[in-house]
C-alpha cells in the first residue's frame, strides 16, 4: 500500500475555523460608495462578504450568491451588474487581493457605461462586516487514508471551511490542505481529483461526501 | 442527560464538540455577567439559559444583577426609549440619579473577574471600576442604536467608550465608537415551550380553545399591538389577497391593558376587522408560549409586516417551524430572511398581498421557503450558535486587531 512503502509523512491534524463577525461602521448607499469602501477595507471584509453564505446558507437551495451580488440585485435592483457579480468564479482566485481587484473591475466597468446611480432605500444600505477567524486544532488526526476517510465523516463544517477555502484563499497555500496531504502520501491522482472539485458549487455536506467518496474509491482500488 | 446533549438532535455532535473545544480554551478565566434583572425581559430569559450551558462547558461564569430604586429604573426606562429614537426628557437630575445608583452598586458588588460582560445601559456605569491592565470589559447592547437621542447617547457613550468592545445585534444598530464592535444576533431555544415540537392534537386543541376553525388556509401575525408592527396594514393586505384566495387571518398578541398606546392600536385593529368572521384578533397573556407555538405551527403562512423592528425573533420562531414567512425588510429581519430563498421580504401592503396570493397558490415553492428557513435558523439562530459567539467574543478580547487567530 502506498502509505506503507513511502517514507512516513506527517499525520493530518484536522483544525476547525470558527468566525466571529465584526462591524466596521462602514456603509454604502450606492455603487460609488460601495466602490470606495471596496478599495479600502481589509481583506477579511472581502472574505466575509464572499464566503459567509457558505456556512450560513449551507442548506439553501438554490444557494444565494455573494453579498455584493445579492445587495446589488435585490436592493439597488441593478440586475445586470448583480448577475455579473454573482458570476464571479471564486474558485479561480488564489488570493483575496485578486478577488478584490476583480470585484472592483466589474463594478467600475459597469459604472463606465452608466452615470445614473440608484440609491438604496433608507435602512437597506450595505453594511460592511468583517470575519475574525479562530483556527483551533480538533481531536481528529489521520495517519493514513483509511483514518482520513473516517475523520472526514465526523468533522464539523468549520474544518471543511478551514482546509478547503481558507487554506487556498486566505492563507495562500496554493492548494487545499487535503490535496497537499494526499500528494505527500504518494497519492497524486487522488490529490488531483480533490483539487479539481469546485467547492463553491457544493453544500458543505455535499463537499464532505464527495471527498469521502473519492477517498473510499481509491481505497477500494488499492484493496482490489 | 446534560443540558448540552438536549441540543444534539438539532445541531449535531460536531457543533457541540466545537463548543466544548472553545470551553476548554477559556479554562481558568473568570467571567462575570451583569444585567438589571434576574427575571422578566429578554436579557434575563437568555441569561437563564446561557449561563448553565456555559458552566457545563467548563466556563467559570457568574451572573449578578444591579440594584436600583424606582427613580433609577424610571430614568433608565427613558434612556432605553431615547436610545431607540423616541424623544424623551433627560435632565441633569436624571444623570445624577444614574450616577448615584452606579456608585452604590460599585460599592456593594464584587466585580473581580477576568472578563466583565455588561448588558444594556442600566449597569453600563460599572465600567468605572475598570483598572488599567486588569480584566476585559464588554458592553452588550440589545437596543437598536441607529437613531439615538443625541444628549442621552452622549451621556452613555462616555461610559461605553471605556469598554474593550461593544456587541450589537444587527449591523445597522452599530454606533460611532472607537472600540471594536462585534455583531452577535439573538437566538431562539428549540427546547422552550414556544419552540418545541407539538403533536397535531396539541395544535388542534389550542385552535379549538381559541375558536379559530382550521377549515381554510390560515395567515398569522404574532406580535404585540403596536403601530410599528402594522397590524392594520396586515388586515388590508389580507383583504386584498382574500379577493382571490379564501383564507383566515389570525392576529395574536399580548394584552394591551397596561399600555395606552397598545389599547389605541387594538381599538384600531378591531375597527379595521369590523366583525369580519375570517379575522381573529387574539389577546394572549405573556405566558401563552404553547398557544403561540401552536398558532405558528397551525398556520399556512406567517407574516411579520413590521415598519420598524428590533430584531424580530418571531420570524426565526416561525421559520424554525418551517413556515413560509413574509416580512418587512427592517431591523434584523433581513438577517433572518434572504429574499426568495428563505422567505419573502416586502415593503408595502400591496407587496405583502401579492406574495400572500403567490405563496398560497404555489404551495411547493412556499414549502421550500419554509424548509430553507428552518435550516437557516438551525445554523444561525439557535441558542448553541449564540453560546458559541459569546465564547468566541471572550477569546477575541486577547486578540484584538487580528483577523486569523490560531489557538493552540
Amino acid at each position: 500500500m502506498a502509505d506503507k512503502t513511502r517514507p512516513p509523512v506527517q499525520p493530518f491534524r484536522f483544525c476547525t475555523s470558527l468566525d466571529l463577525t465584526l462591524l466596521t461602521n462602514r456603509r454604502a448607499r450606492d455603487l460609488a460608495e460601495l466602490l470606495v469602501h471596496l478599495h479600502e477595507v481589509p481583506g477579511s471584509v472581502i472574505y466575509y462578504h464572499t464566503h459567509h453564505f457558505l456556512v450560513q446558507h449551507q442548506y439553501l437551495s438554490p444557494e444565494p450568491p455573494n453579498d455584493f451580488a445579492y445587495w446589488v440585485t435585490n436592493v439597488l435592483q441593478e440586475d445586470r451588474l448583480g448577475e455579473q457579480l454573482a458570476a464571479i468564479d471564486l474558485i479561480q482566485f488564489r488570493t483575496i487581493r485578486a478577488l478584490r481587484e476583480r470585484l472592483i473591475a466589474v463594478i467600475e466597468g459597469y459604472l463606465d457605461e452608466r452615470k445614473q446611480l440608484r440609491t438604496a432605500p433608507e435602512g437597506e444600505e450595505f453594511h460592511f462586516r468583517e470575519a475574525v477567524s479562530f483556527v483551533i486544532p480538533t481531536t481528529h488526526v489521520a495517519h493514513n487514508l483509511r483514518e482520513f476517510a473516517g475523520c472526514m465523516e465526523q468533522i464539523g463544517f468549520g474544518s471543511l471551511t478551514y482546509h478547503f477555502f481558507d487554506a487556498r484563499l486566505r492563507l495562500e497555500r496554493g492548494e487545499n490542505d487535503f490535496s497537499e496531504w494526499c500528494a505527500g502520501l504518494g497519492e497524486p491522482e487522488l490529490a488531483k481529483a480533490i483539487a479539481r472539485l469546485d467547492p463553491y458549487t457544493y453544500t458543505m455536506d455535499g463537499l464532505r461526501k464527495e471527498v469521502v467518496r473519492l477517498v473510499r474509491r481509491r481505497l477500494g482500488e488499492r484493496d482490489a | 442527560m446534560s443540558i448540552l446533549d438536549g441540543y444534539q438532535e438539532f445541531v449535531g455532535g460536531g457543533t457541540l464538540d466545537e463548543l466544548r473545544l472553545l470551553g476548554r480554551h477559556l479554562a481558568g478565566r473568570r467571567i462575570l455577567t451583569i444585567n438589571s434583572t434576574a427575571v422578566g425581559g429578554g436579557v434575563a430569559e437568555i441569561l437563564n439559559r446561557l449561563v448553565p450551558l456555559c458552566r457545563e462547558l467548563g466556563v467559570d461564569i457568574r451572573w449578578d444583577v444591579i440594584k436600583g430604586g424606582e427613580d433609577f429604573f424610571g430614568v433608565t426606562k427613558r434612556v432605553h426609549n431615547a436610545l431607540h429614537g423616541k424623544q424623551e426628557t433627560f435632565s441633569r437630575h436624571d444623570e445624577d440619579v444614574f450616577r448615584e445608583t452606579t456608585q452604590r452598586n460599585l460599592a456593594e458588588m464584587d466585580l473581580d473577574a477576568d472578563i466583565v460582560f455588561i448588558h444594556d445601559p442600566q449597569p453600563a456605569g460599572l465600567v468605572e471600576a475598570r483598572r488599567a491592565g486588569r480584566g476585559r470589559w464588554v458592553w452588550r447592547c440589545h437596543i437598536d442604536l441607529s437613531a439615538p437621542q443625541a444628549d442621552v447617547w452622549q451621556f452613555l457613550s462616555g461610559y461605553v467608550s471605556r469598554y474593550d468592545a461593544a456587541v450589537f445585534s444587527a449591523p445597522q444598530f452599530a454606533a460611532d465608537l472607537d472600540i471594536p464592535q462585534v455583531m452577535i444576533t439573538p437566538s431562539i431555544d428549540p427546547l422552550s415551550d414556544k419552540n418545541r415540537d407539538l403533536s397535531e392534537s396539541e395544535i388542534n386543541q389550542v385552535f379549538e380553545r381559541l375558536q379559530v376553525p382550521r377549515d381554510k388556509p390560515i395567515i398569522t401575525q404574532v406580535s404585540r399591538f403596536d403601530r410599528l408592527k402594522d397590524p392594520v396594514g396586515v388586515i388590508a393586505a389580507f383583504r386584498m389577497a382574500r379577493q382571490y384566495n379564501d383564507c383566515r387571518l389570525v392576529l395574536a398578541g399580548g394584552g394591551a391593558t397596561d399600555d395606552p398606546e397598545g389599547r389605541e392600536v387594538l381599538a384600531a385593529v378591531h375597527e379595521a376587522a369590523n366583525g369580519d368572521p375570517d379575522i381573529h384578533v387574539l389577546e394572549l397573556p405573556p405566558t401563552a408560549n404553547i398557544e403561540i407555538n401552536a398558532i405558528q405551527r397551525g398556520s399556512t403562512l406567517v407574516l411579520q409586516k413590521s415598519l420598524k423592528e428590533g430584531f424580530g425573533l418571531t420570524v426565526s420562531e416561525a421559520l424554525w417551524k418551517a413556515k413560509p414567512v413574509i416580512a418587512g425588510a427592517v431591523g434584523g429581519i433581513p438577517l433572518q430572511v434572504t429574499h426568495r430563498y428563505s422567505g419573502i421580504l416586502t415593503h408595502t401592503v400591496e407587496g405583502t398581498a401579492f406574495w400572500i396570493k403567490q405563496l398560497l397558490n404555489s404551495p411547493d415553492y412556499a414549502r421550500r421557503l419554509g424548509e430553507n428557513g428552518r435550516e437557516h435558523v438551525r445554523t444561525n439562530f439557535l441558542l448553541t450558535r449564540h453560546v458559541r459567539d459569546y465564547l468566541l467574543l471572550f477569546l477575541f478580547l486577547d486578540h484584538r486587531g487580528e483577523h486569523i487567530i490560531h489557538l493552540g
